[in-house]
């Protein structure tokens, strides 16, 4: 198991009364800094508690997160911990979303409570099931203590406390075990787990199948105004001058008000909104951001790669290397801007009234948002309210750190002075920014006479996605952004070879960037995973056997790699017509492994079938692991056959789905998952099952057409 | 502003609205029923689906001047309870991740169904990829449509 930082149960956890007749249990769910520090992990001095298990009168077991739920599974994943512990009732089980933070802890409180690098499951994993046998041990307590028997003469089950002929429902003795001690407790063994590692139905899918989940879209009260903002066409442009005398004619618009970030149209309903902004007649100022366009940029960037960057590891003598390989390759890569595009475009709810303000999101990071609100608004964190309700996806997009649409939402309602829900249309969401950034790898490797490497010198260009961020403590060293080269650096491949370098060249763009789905991995798994299958191709051997050889010192990758060699049939040849490629890479502490099958119909990729191996080591919830692995899957899988944000003129070309496409039903291919039985460290689902899949289409695609895929999205004409 | 009368899961709302207004709009702020999805706004990623007279169409796309006189069903009009057969299937799947393009998915479904109740692979394409999940479900989907196709009680 992970190990958890050295806290003591009494820091970490309390119990009480509820104003009500209820029992409450509140306990620390641990800051990301201990995951997110890189290389070293990080122990936060300090905790405060921000998780809460309440079990009320009437049974309902409530459970109250600052993790938000954006699709990833973890409202039933975090109850399932819970459940293990507590016996209790699963269909009683209501998960709530609550935020708060104050006082001198709440800088820490702002990286607590943010959802990401998933991270959700492993790093709660024990802590969770603590409260959840504290409540149950003060629920047996109780009624031992009311009926005069030994706590030992108790058992639970399914949400009462038994003993002889006697049933106590939690709910009847939840006001009394509030005011018993919180008590030492012993986790269950593996061996006694009902829940854990058993697949159990998301609570959240009953109200996501009739309409009633609501999401931040969904908001509405009486007097609320639909907000729709004209934003400059390039990043970083001003509002010169406006007229809005055609806008302010039509039916339903209300106000027009200039913001920083453009000028905003507020209306009775989205259309009048519309309506309204589509006829606004702005005269913009550029500040010179008038200028990037994507070829200019591909051209500076690999020029930069031809020169020396900061160094993040290296090894051996380069020189030297190169000078004894028998043959060596120099080759580049080119990996475009990508936008996010959760389905529910972003949008944000704001109200102010007697020094207070309200705010409804979905966001990942809602005190991050709520420091910045507060600072801007001149008022206490605590004066403003945040609530986040259902998130329609994100996969980063909702992690700013620069709270972009949360104040450009406050900025309207603060010049408006009426509330108002800010939402952006499609178009403003890929033309947004935000993106993935743009990246050049420039990768000189020799190998020997076996053709196995002895020399590699690494470059890689593009921004930086932590410098100038909260995380940038923990991730940016000397001018390192580490998860830029993370996946590269540190790959066991490379560890592998005596001589070599990674070397970084940060740019700076007008162009904002967030991560994106697997952070760094998008772009280096690539890089590594069709390199290496180049390598074996050219020492023509078997990229499978190759990978064993290089990998032999690592046993996870192995692991999961052999497994998939095994499902996908790899040593079977095909029908005709069919090719395959592989690709195994390790992210967010989860080892993955990928097959793809493919065909090339009239110039077309089709894929047919995945093969996806995990090692995550425990799957608490493993439907819900397979769930994410197939939705990583097609996320990356989306980005490698069509994903492209393109700049001329400094302006986005790309608006909708017509030209950012996603993938459809007709394209999917049949996914197959398969989780190794493991009680290794846990890794995270989220993410780590999106890096292999464009490698190995790439490489599937070499299989097919002999052609090496040096740039995403794949094309192949070019 | 002209006025129109609609019929939505079987209730007349008589509505005050610019004869573009998209029946989109109409449906979530004009008559608040929120469960049908804003995605894109061009008929692309089908998250608005809504039945009018039983076929799925874009409401996003659709004016409302035009959605009169036939009745029209959205995700919260086909069952009070969760006890519509997709939905039953969409449950024993375990569909959903963020849920947001469900809806129109289910209408899709729902719809697909009614007139074809076993639908093969290529037909099951055909009706569905109109309608974009981000998440990716759409294995869960494909799975579900099929298990619904074999249950019997088909609305």
């Amino acid at each position: 198991m992970r190990k958890t930082a050295s806290v003591t149960r009494r820091d970490f956890l309390k119990s009480g009364a509820l104003a009500g007749s209820g029992l409450f249990i509140s306990f620390t769910i641990p800051s990301r800094l201990d995951s997110a520090r890189w290389p070293e992990p990080y122990t936060p001095a300090g905790t405060q508690l921000n998780a809460f298990l309440r079990i009320d009168s009437d049974d309902t077991i409530h459970i109250i997160l600052s993790k938000v739920e954006m699709g990833q599974g973890i409202w039933t994943t975090i109850p399932m911990l819970i459940a293990e512990e507590l016996d209790c009732d699963w269909k009683k089980i209501k998960v709530e979303s609550s935020q708060s933070g104050k006082g001198k802890d709440f800088q820490q409180d702002i990286l607590i409570q943010s959802t990401g690098g998933s991270d959700t499951t492993r790093t709660e994993f024990d802590r969770c099931r603590q409260a959840g046998a504290t409540a149950r041990t003060l629920l047996v307590n109780a009624a031992a203590h009311r009926l005069g028997v030994s706590p030992d003469a108790c058992r639970t089950e399914n949400g009462f406390v038994i003993t002889g002929s006697q049933r106590m429902s939690y709910g009847e003795l939840a006001a009394e075990a509030a005011k018993l001690p919180v008590p030492n407790v012993q986790l269950r063994e593996p061996p006694e787990w009902k829940l854990i590692g058993k697949s159990q139905k998301r609570l959240d899918c009953y109200e996501k199948i009739n309409g009633k989940a609501q999401y931040g879209l969904d908001i509405q009260f009486p007097g609320l105004l639909t907000a729709l903002v004209a934003h400059a066409p390039v990043f970083g442009g001003n509002v010169k001058a406006v007229d809005a005398t055609r806008t302010k004619a039509v039916p339903g618009v209300r106000a027009v008000v200039r913001i920083p970030s453009g000028v905003a149209v507020l209306g009775d309903n989205f259309w009048a909104a519309k309506r309204g902004r589509d006829l606004l007649k702005i005269e913009w100022d550029f500040g010179g951001n008038d200028h990037l366009n994507s070829r200019e940029q591909l051209e500076k960037y690999r020029n930069l790669a031809k020169t020396t960057g900061i160094v993040s590891q290296q090894k051996g003598d380069l020189a030297a290397g190169f000078e004894k390989a028998a043959h060596s390759i120099d080759v580049d890569f080119t990996f475009p801007y990508l936008a996010h595009a959760p389905l529910e475009p972003l949008n944000c709810t704001v109200k102010m009234e007697n020094n207070h303000c309200e705010i409804w999101t979905g966001t990942q990071s809602p005190l991050l948002h709520q420091s910045e609100v507060a600072a801007f608004l001149g008022i206490q964190p605590e004066q403003v309210t945040f609530h986040t309700p259902y998130i329609g996806g994100s996969f980063g997009r909702r992690g700013s750190f620069s709270s972009d649409w949360v104040m450009e939402a406050v900025h309207i309602a603060k010049n408006s002075g009426r509330p108002i829900k800010l939402v952006w249309t499609r178009e403003d969401d890929i033309k947004g920014g935000f993106y993935r950034p743009f990246y050049v790898h420039q990768v000189q490797i020799g190998v020997d006479s076996n053709g196995f490497p002895t020399a590699w010198q690494h470059r890689i260009v593009g921004q930086s996605l932590f410098t100038n961020t909260p995380l940038a403590e923990m991730i940016v060293q000397k001018g390192i952004d580490y998860s830029t080269v993370g996946g590269v650096h540190g790959s066991p491949y490379l560890n592998a070879v005596p001589n070599h370098s990674v070397e970084l060249h940060t740019t700076v763009e007008s162009v904002p960037v967030l991560p994106w789905r697997s952070v760094g991995n998008t772009h280096t798994a690539f890089v590594m995973e069709t390199l290496i299958d180049e390598l074996a191709s050219l020492a023509s051997t078997d990229p499978v056997n190759y990978r064993r050889v290089l990998l032999k010192n690592h046993p996870r990758h192995l692991g999961a790699l052999n497994r998939a060699v095994e499902i996908s049939d790899w040593d079977k040849p095909l029908p005709v017509g069919k090719f395959r490629g592989i690709a195994v890479h390790a992210a967010m502490g989860s080892y993955v492994a990928q097959v793809v099958e493919i065909s090339i119909e009239r110039q077309k990729i089709r894929i047919h079938r995945v093969v996806c191996v995990i090692d995550c080591g425990l799957a608490v919830n493993p439907d819900g692991v397979r769930a994410q692995m197939e939705s990583c899957i097609v996320y990356g899988l989306t980005a490698a056959l069509y994903g492209e944000i393109t700049l001329g003129k400094g302006q986005v070309k790309q608006s909708n789905f017509h030209d950012y496409p996603l993938l459809r039903m007709n394209e999917m291919p049949t996914i197959e998952v398969h989780i190794v039985k493991s009680s290794e460290s846990m890794g995270g689902a989220g993410e780590p099952g999106v890096p292999p899949i464009a490698p190995a289409l790439a490489n599937a695609v070499f299989a097919a057409t002999g052609k090496r895929v040096r740039s995403l999205p794949i094309r192949l004409d070019s | 502003m002209p006025k129109y009368t609609l019929s939505i899961n079987g209730k007349k709302h008589t509505v005050e609205a610019d004869a573009q207004m998209p029946l989109l709009w109409v449906i979530r702020d004009l008559v608040g029923l929120t469960g049908t999805k804003y995605g894109c706004g061009i008929a692309q990623c089908g998250a608005c689906t809504v039945h009018f007279n039983g076929a799925p169409i874009r409401s996003c796309s659709f004016p409302v001047s035009a959605a009169t006189g036939q009745p029209i069903t959205t995700i919260e009009g086909i069952s009070k309870d969760n006890s519509h057969p997709v939905q039953k299937a969409w449950i024993a799947e375990q569909v959903p991740q963020c849920g947001y393009c469900q809806s129109g998915q289910i209408m899709s479904a729902v719809a697909l169904l009614k007139t074809n109740p076993h639908p093969t692979d290529a037909e099951i394409d055909a009706a569905m990829q109109g309608n974009i999940c981000r998440c990716g479900t759409y294995q869960r989907i494909r799975k579900a449509i099929k298990s619904a196709a074999g249950a019997t009680s088909l609305k």
